[in-house]
């Protein structure tokens, strides 16, 4: 620093100093409810550890950074890795050609197995190719259900998102819905796009979508209650990610109107949504299963020779649905994050 | 190319008719010349263009209650507008203003969950980083002389991937805890993310926040002596200090009043959502700055105003609300968005062009 902007810095510290001084005194007063105190020691599974020799395995995902989902994923992988004896690199990127060089990085680093998600499965095909060149077995997950096996992958654990948007869309018919919305946070993601899809062809009554950008909240709920405003027959508002659908159901009351809200994927603040009864129902789809199991395979396959789902099936990890009648079940593993 | 091929009917049709109309008409009358040589007239019928545009379009805009859920997008948009205008007007830029406002609701939200503090301890402690990272990012742009794209691109990155990190690391999970059962909460809550009803429409709070923090930077701009300050640092920053304007101290100051609003829409987000996501924010940067740009601030510094971006603002809800409105195909929604923009900013730009010519 030199003097002119100490001169200058010196016109501020009373700014700071004051601030930091009501920070210090509002320190003083500790909240008597919630917070990290109320928060229950949380226990994983934890079941041992295994005598084989040490793995490294690589998980190399689609995601996109900060998003509650795939961190439910990693987490999974991490307890299975734990359990292993495996040291897990875990990598993302939410580019084709991004995913496709953290593969090679992974090659090049001579693990002992790779877990992909196939999002964008035509950009990964080489670099799977030269894995397989290279006698390091790969295994699938999340996304590509139809994609895994014309890519040579030994195994698939995931849900066929049309597949769980089908089974939402006639659980819609079931609970007697006449028209719905389905709301998209990211204009043009394939797996988005599908569950939507599925959603619409089983669905009987009038069905819609509408894009949101799910980067600021504020402008997702604006946009929600702006669509209910505009078709007052929505009586289903169907999200595709949890934080979304929490939205949403703020929207429908903003918006006055009878809408009931529906989703995909879980997170602790959902099941707390669903058990008090301003979520209806969501479709989950297990992603720590999906974790967990894509290197827990990786690990059987080294030490015992096995194939999940007898390496012709995939190992299907949903949809499930949780709603009022099973959601405490869940909830308990939801709050620690492993649901 | 099929996509254009398609996309030429669908976009042309919506922003053709109405605008130019009322524009033309304004325009000759002499009277109305002087008004429309001030920068955010331009704006405002663009504004109007729009609005009207909608009214006819989508019949549900004429609802009360459809005005103040547009009212309530434009006016989070616009409170972050505002500031980052004023910062344009003093020559300068921030990118790192999206993700900066998810810093400061993730620091609020974390403080009083992890050591279980009032929240209102958190809330003050989130004003102290907003506006340190509002000075570091005003004192490096000072202190080195780079552009300020080049610095907030550099805090931009760091933050989105603090956010992420930090988070991760002290929560354990990428987004943080619901804080709504904790002391504290419903205050804060009433302040930054409450509402009112008015003949029976429910207006949210920052529409009014919006508008004072509008009325107040008009005055400070045209009537303080700091106002100056910020016309002379964006319009030529050596004359300035010549004739002693402190350029320093005018600037960081500028970067921390775009922190103090980071500040204030973050506090929006956590007490009307109980919960961040660390990945939220990226890309809101480039709305807050389209706002100010389509509301008259030069990219260049040293011309704007502080209502135009209001304008801007509010186009911006409007036309992203009204196409939902109007029921038009979402697929092409960021198409009928840019589209519009773009038209709102030709008919800003022609009102501008044409008043100044005569």
């Amino acid at each position: 620093m030199d003097r002119s902007s100490r001169s200058q810095s010196r016109r501020f510290a009373p700014v700071v100093a004051l601030a930091a001084a009501a920070a210090l005194t509002l320190a003083g007063c500790s909240s008597s409810s919630g917070g990290k105190k109320s928060e229950e020691s949380a226990d994983g599974a934890s079941a041992g550890k295994a005598s084989t020799p040490r793995m490294t395995v690589a998980l190399v995902t689609h995601q996109s950074p900060g998003d509650t989902f795939w961190d439910i994923v990693r987490k999974g992988a991490e307890a299975a890795a734990a359990k292993d004896n495996v040291k897990l690199i875990y990598t993302n990127d939410p580019s084709a050609g991004g995913q496709a060089t953290l593969v090679q990085n992974a090659i090049d680093q001579k693990v002992d197995g790779i877990a992909v998600t196939l999002a964008k499965p035509d950009a990964l095909k080489d670099v799977i190719a030269k894995a397989k060149g290279q006698k390091i077995p790969v295994v699938g997950l999340n996304s590509g259900v139809s994609e895994w096996q014309k890519l040579g992958l030994l195994e698939f654990f995931g849900q066929d998102e049309t597949v769980a948007g089908e089974a939402l869309g006639k659980r819609l018919n079931d609970e007697g819905a006449k028209s719905a919305v389905c709301v998209i946070q990211e204009q043009g993601n394939i797996g988005l796009t599908q569950r939507c899809d599925g959603v619409k062809k089983t669905f009987e009554g009038k069905f819609q979508t509408v894009n949101v950008n799910g980067a600021d909240m504020p402008s997702v709920k604006s946009t929600i209650t702006a669509k209910l405003s505009q078709d007052k027959s929505i009586d289903y508002v169907v999200a595709l990610g949890a934080p979304i659908a929490l939205t949403a159901a703020q929207s429908v009351s903003d918006a006055g109107s009878k809408a009931k809200v529906a989703t995909f994927d879980l997170n602790k603040d959902l099941t707390g949504a669903i058990s008090k009864g301003t979520i209806a129902f969501a479709v989950d789809q297990q992603p720590y299963l999906q974790g967990y199991l894509a290197v827990d395979s990786l690990w059987l396959y080294k030490n015992n020779g096995n194939y999940m789902g007898g390496g012709e099936q995939p190992v299907l990890t949903g949809p499930a649905f949780v709603d009022k009648s099973n959601v405490d079940a869940v909830a308990q593993y939801a709050a620690k994050g492993t649901r | 190319m099929r996509m254009t091929q398609h996309a030429e009917p669908a976009v042309t049709t919506p922003p053709a008719p109405g605008p130019k109309e009322t524009d033309g008409r304004t325009a000759q009358r002499p009277l109305a010349l002087r008004l429309l040589a001030r920068p955010e007239v331009g704006v405002f019928l663009g504004a109007v263009a729009v609005y009207v545009f909608f009214l006819i379009a989508a019949p549900p805009v004429r609802d009360g209650s459809s005005m103040a859920n547009i009212l309530y997008q434009s006016s989070t948009i616009g409170i972050m507008a505002l500031p980052v205008a004023l910062l344009m007007i003093g020559g300068e830029f921030d990118l790192s203003s999206g993700v900066a406002v998810i810093t400061s609701a993730l620091t609020a939200s974390m403080l009083a969950y992890q050591l279980t503090l009032n929240v209102w301890a958190g809330v003050i402690a989130a004003l102290v980083v907003s506006l340190a990272i509002g000075f570091l990012n005003g004192w490096l742009v000072v202190k080195t002389g780079l552009p300020s794209f080049l610095i907030t691109l550099g805090t931009f990155l760091i933050l989105q991937g603090v956010n992420l990190a930090v988070t991760k690391l002290v929560t354990g999970n990428v987004a943080t805890d619901d804080i709504s059962d904790m002391d504290g909460f419903s205050g804060a809550k009433k302040v930054f993310a409450s509402s009112f009803e008015v003949g029976g429409v429910q207006i949210k709070i920052t529409i009014v926040y919006w508008l004072v923090f509008a009325a107040l930077a008009t005055w400070v701009l045209l009537r303080t002596k700091y106002g100056n300050w910020i016309f002379a640092v964006g319009g030529n920053k050596e004359s300035a200090r010549a004739v002693g304007v402190p350029v320093t101290f005018t600037k960081i100051s500028l970067f921390m009043l775009v922190g103090f609003g980071a500040w204030f829409v973050g506090m929006h987000n956590l007490f009307s959502f109980n919960t961040v996501q660390s990945g939220e924010g990226v890309g809101q940067e480039l709305i807050y700055i389209s706002a100010a740009v389509i509301g008259g601030c030069l990219l260049t510094g040293g011309a704007g105003s502080a209502i135009g971006p209001v304008f801007g603002a509010f186009m911006f809800g409007m036309v992203q609300q009204g196409i939902v409105y109007a029921g038009w195909n979402p697929d092409w929604f960021k198409a009928f968005l840019g589209v519009m923009l773009l038209g709102a900013v030709l008919i800003n730009l022609w009102v501008s062009r044409t008043a100044t010519r005569r």
